[in-house]
């Protein structure tokens, strides 16, 4: 019954958004409230009925309905009640269902905040979301049937690919989504500004919350995601320029160039084209991603199957992207800066620059991502190009954002005097520099490391400069020194939030380069009882044990790790043998640290036991990705508050 | 910009849209194997039935060898009856159709045989030696194979009754003239 309940209720739904989307924009031409209230109840109906398919797959994979295909194909008898949850999204059919649930729930809060505070944009937004919804719910009933039938009804299904057996499989998708999905917020008042030509800073003003919060979710998925194949993959690493981590990463980008870019246009009224532009460009490359990790065009690693609905996504991409550029064709008249760059020296022109840099980021990932396409295409072969080329491109433009986020924050808007520069600056250079050449002295070698990690100094004395000078001008007025400060960073919190993001940045930056730089392995067959040292850590095999799981067999190495000294850790990775997977799961065991993690991945044995293979690894500054993610989290809050500049 | 000249700024999206259109002509399917062209590797298992199944008593015939399982639903289930109707329509002319159950459960892989009525040779793959020699990636994987011995073809994925036929005419029609 589920098969046939489940379809239904989407193709109602369907019926419903389609509906709503032609009311509300019937409403809105011809000034009619009573038609735009109608499509409102539309999208409640929408999102009650998407909300309970959801539900309903929920409760199919839980009870193992095999008559449901995409539960037959992605869970089997022996799947964990836990796991049964994330194959829910593990699948194609149920990740369009989450994407689409998350991308109601977000209509239903545009709906709660501004029905009222945006009465001219809000019909073509309430418009713009029910469509991108609307397709949503065509790719559902047609191009990929969530709910399509199986027949025969198969004994049992073919299992989950064991390696999103994971707890980073419970928030990734969740959190990648939300920033995905997000973005359409912006993206639809974008296109209710450019069809009533308020093209002002309304929308933007009114769009910044949900720019950050976008942003935000798109980060923290991409961070779990890096977390998720750092110690599920088992090499070490956990970012490769994979098509599918490259999808996800272009929207970043140009995110963050909006979210800098607003804030010219919101001070000197100038880029309200390039603005547009930067939010049809960033939605367009949502939906690209998509596209991308559904349509086999690109082969990767996390590439869903591949089937008729990439087609429906070009489709729809290209329908997305021309009228979107031809809306803004059609106001280019009125899209005029008001404002003029003074001085290149100036607040503006960092920024111009910051969004320079990011959009050419984002054009060589974007570039080295569909190249296998583009060489096909003119030369015949299938020749991809990896994470050199990538890296090579990137890590100069890198390097310079993160010079320009120690001068953009800080220098004057207009025209920057040079009492201005020298007061900013002076220290921080100096520090930035001494910061290098002790690096340097203490015999770090890589002029990359030395110049990312002297720049990264150069940008936390920036912001201490700012902090402390703020602070001691609170002081002078009689507020002691840490009321002081807490009190600026509520008053302030978009400035400070700002910073405290830039920090995570760092922290982020710090780890990346340090695990670069510094991180060794090894691989080596040890004896039982026998030992092997690496980057002062030695490691001895203890054991194999061979045991049984629900789902696949599993055989245990036991190895002790001990550093210097100090007592031994016992760390068990293992190899898992599913039935349904033609080679064995690597499960890897390691120790997190602050400077070092230890990290090991089980290889060949013996299988009495005498003998087996091991992969060792030191990872250097790993962790500090992770706690960058956690600062991220908190400067995002303090961004993202009520405004209290003038307390009463 | 002069008024006309803004209408020119969507079709700047034209040769990104086309780049990506024109991947869908391509077929992920058709995947090169270094094994085509070489001879087959040998192998000799015991059929669930129980006879001996040895790759070189089918010397002289055009051999279909299918790798599947219980557990790969739906491919395998899709394309079970295909691999029964080619079987019946062209064992006349000299083809064998060979199938190798992999990573499977013997009553699982039992229940499968009977439900789709298979009537050609099916054998189990104890500790997966044959699917490794063929560098079976995952199931369905299908090799065609000639007369004198050699891959032809290889096809990944489910077989439709149009693909199996398009696979086995070429190789029948080559044996004929060679001869």
């Amino acid at each position: 019954m589920i098969p046939e309940i489940g379809h239904g209720a989407l193709l109602v739904a369907l019926g419903l958004a389609l509906y709503g989307g032609v009311m509300s924009a019937v409403g809105g031409r011809r000034g009619r409230p009573a038609l735009v209230e109608s499509a409102q109840h539309a999208a409640l109906g929408v999102f009650v009925l998407v909300t309970a398919c959801l539900l309903l797959l929920i409760y199919a994979f839980l009870t193992f309905d095999f008559s449901v295909v995409s539960v037959a194909t992605n869970t089997n008898l022996g799947t964990p009640f836990y796991y049964r949850i994330t194959a829910v999204w593990g699948a194609l059919e149920g990740s369009i269902v989450l994407w689409s649930w998350l991308l109601s729930l977000y209509t239903l809060i545009v709906i709660l905040r501004h029905r009222t505070s945006a009465r001219e944009l809000y019909p073509w937004v309430l418009m713009t979301m029910l469509s991108v919804i609307g397709f949503f719910l065509l790719v559902m009933t047609v191009a990929a049937p969530v709910f399509a039938r199986s027949l025969p009804i198969p004994p049992d299904g073919r299992g989950l690919n064991p390696l999103l057996e994971d707890s980073g499989m419970i928030t990734h998708p969740v959190a990648l989504y939300l920033g995905f999905t997000g973005f359409t917020v912006p993206f639809a008042f974008a296109v209710a500004a450019l069809i009533t030509g308020r093209v002002g800073d309304f929308w933007i003003t009114t769009t910044r919350r949900w720019t950050i919060v976008a942003w935000y979710f798109l980060s923290l998925g991409l961070l779990i995601g890096g977390w998720w194949s750092y110690h599920v993959l088992g090499w070490g690493g956990y970012w490769a320029w994979d098509p599918v981590e490259n999808a996800a990463f272009m929207p970043w980008l140009t995110g963050t160039a909006l979210l800098h870019s607003v804030m010219i246009q919101e001070r000197r009224r100038m880029l309200r084209l390039w603005n547009l532009a930067l939010v049809i460009l960033t939605f367009s490359l949502t939906l690209f991603g998509t596209f991308l990790t559904r349509s086999g065009v690109i082969a990767s690693v996390h590439a869903f199957s591949q089937g008729a609905i990439g087609i429906f996504f070009l489709t729809f991409l290209a329908l997305v992207v021309l009228s979107a550029l031809a809306l803004l064709a059609w106001r280019w008249n009125d899209l005029g800066a008001q404002g003029e760059l003074d001085s290149i020296v100036s607040r503006e022109s960092a920024f111009l620059l910051n969004n320079v840099l990011l959009v050419a980021a984002t054009f060589t990932v974007f570039f080295g991502t569909v190249f296998p396409l583009l060489s096909e295409a003119v030369k015949g072969a299938k020749v991809s190009v990896g994470a050199p080329f990538f890296n090579q491109v990137n890590i100069p433009l890198f390097l310079s954002l993160i010079f320009l986020m120690g001068i953009g924050p800080l220098i004057a808007w207009r025209r920057a005097s040079l009492d201005n520069l020298k007061r900013n600056f002076l220290w921080p250079v100096v520090i930035g520099s001494v910061a290098a050449i002790v690096l340097r002295l203490v015999g770090v070698g890589s002029s990359v490391a030395v110049l990312s990690l002297a720049l990264t100094v150069f940008v936390t004395a920036t912001i201490t400069v700012d902090l402390v000078r703020a602070t001691r001008a609170r002081r002078a007025m009689g507020e002691w020194t840490l009321p002081a400060l807490g009190g600026l960073l509520l008053r302030h919190n978009r400035r400070y939030g700002g910073f405290v993001v830039h920090l995570a940045v760092l922290v982020v930056a710090v780890g990346v380069t340090g695990s670069q730089a510094w991180s060794v392995q090894t691989e080596t067959t040890l004896k039982r009882g026998e030992e092997a040292a690496l980057a002062g850590y030695r490691v001895r095999f203890d054991g194999l044990r061979e045991s049984q799981e629900s789902n696949h067999g599993k055989v245990t190495g036991s190895f002790t790790v001990v550093a210097g000294r100090g007592a031994g850790t016992v760390l068990e990775p293992a190899k898992k043998f599913y039935p349904q997977e033609q080679s064995p799961i690597a499960y890897v065991d390691y120790r997190l640290g602050f400077v070092d993690d230890v990290y090991l991945v089980l290889g060949d044995f013996a299988r009495d036991g005498s003998s087996a293979t091991v992969k060792m690894q030191v990872n250097r500054m790993v962790s500090w990705i992770w706690i960058g993610g956690l600062v991220l989290t908190l400067g995002t809050l303090l961004a993202i508050l009520p405004e209290r500049r003038r307390p009463a | 910009m002069t008024r006309g000249w803004r209408w020119l700024v969507p079709l700047a999206a034209v040769p990104v849209l086309g780049l990506l259109a024109y991947g869908f002509t391509l077929n992920p399917r058709e995947a090169p194997s270094p094994l085509v062209g070489r001879p087959a590797a040998a192998f000799t298992l015991t059929s669930f039935d129980g006879a001996k199944l040895d790759l070189a008593d089918l010397r002289g015939k055009v051999v279909v060898l299918n790798f599947w399982a219980s557990w790969c639903y739906p491919a395998c289930y899709e394309e079970a009856p295909a691999l029964e109707r080619g079987w019946k329509s062209y064992r006349d002319r000299g083809v064998v159709v060979v199938g190798v159950d992999i990573q499977d459960k013997d009553e699982a892989a039992r229940k499968f045989i009977n439900d789709f009525r298979l009537t050609f040779a099916n054998a189990p793959d104890p500790g997966g030696k044959v699917s490794v020699d063929y560098g079976v990636y995952g199931v369905p994987e299908t090799f065609f194979i000639d007369r004198e011995g050699r891959i032809r073809a290889k096809h990944v994925g489910a077989l439709s009754d149009q693909m199996f036929a398009e696979a086995i005419e070429p190789l029948l029609a080559a044996a004929g003239t060679t001869k």
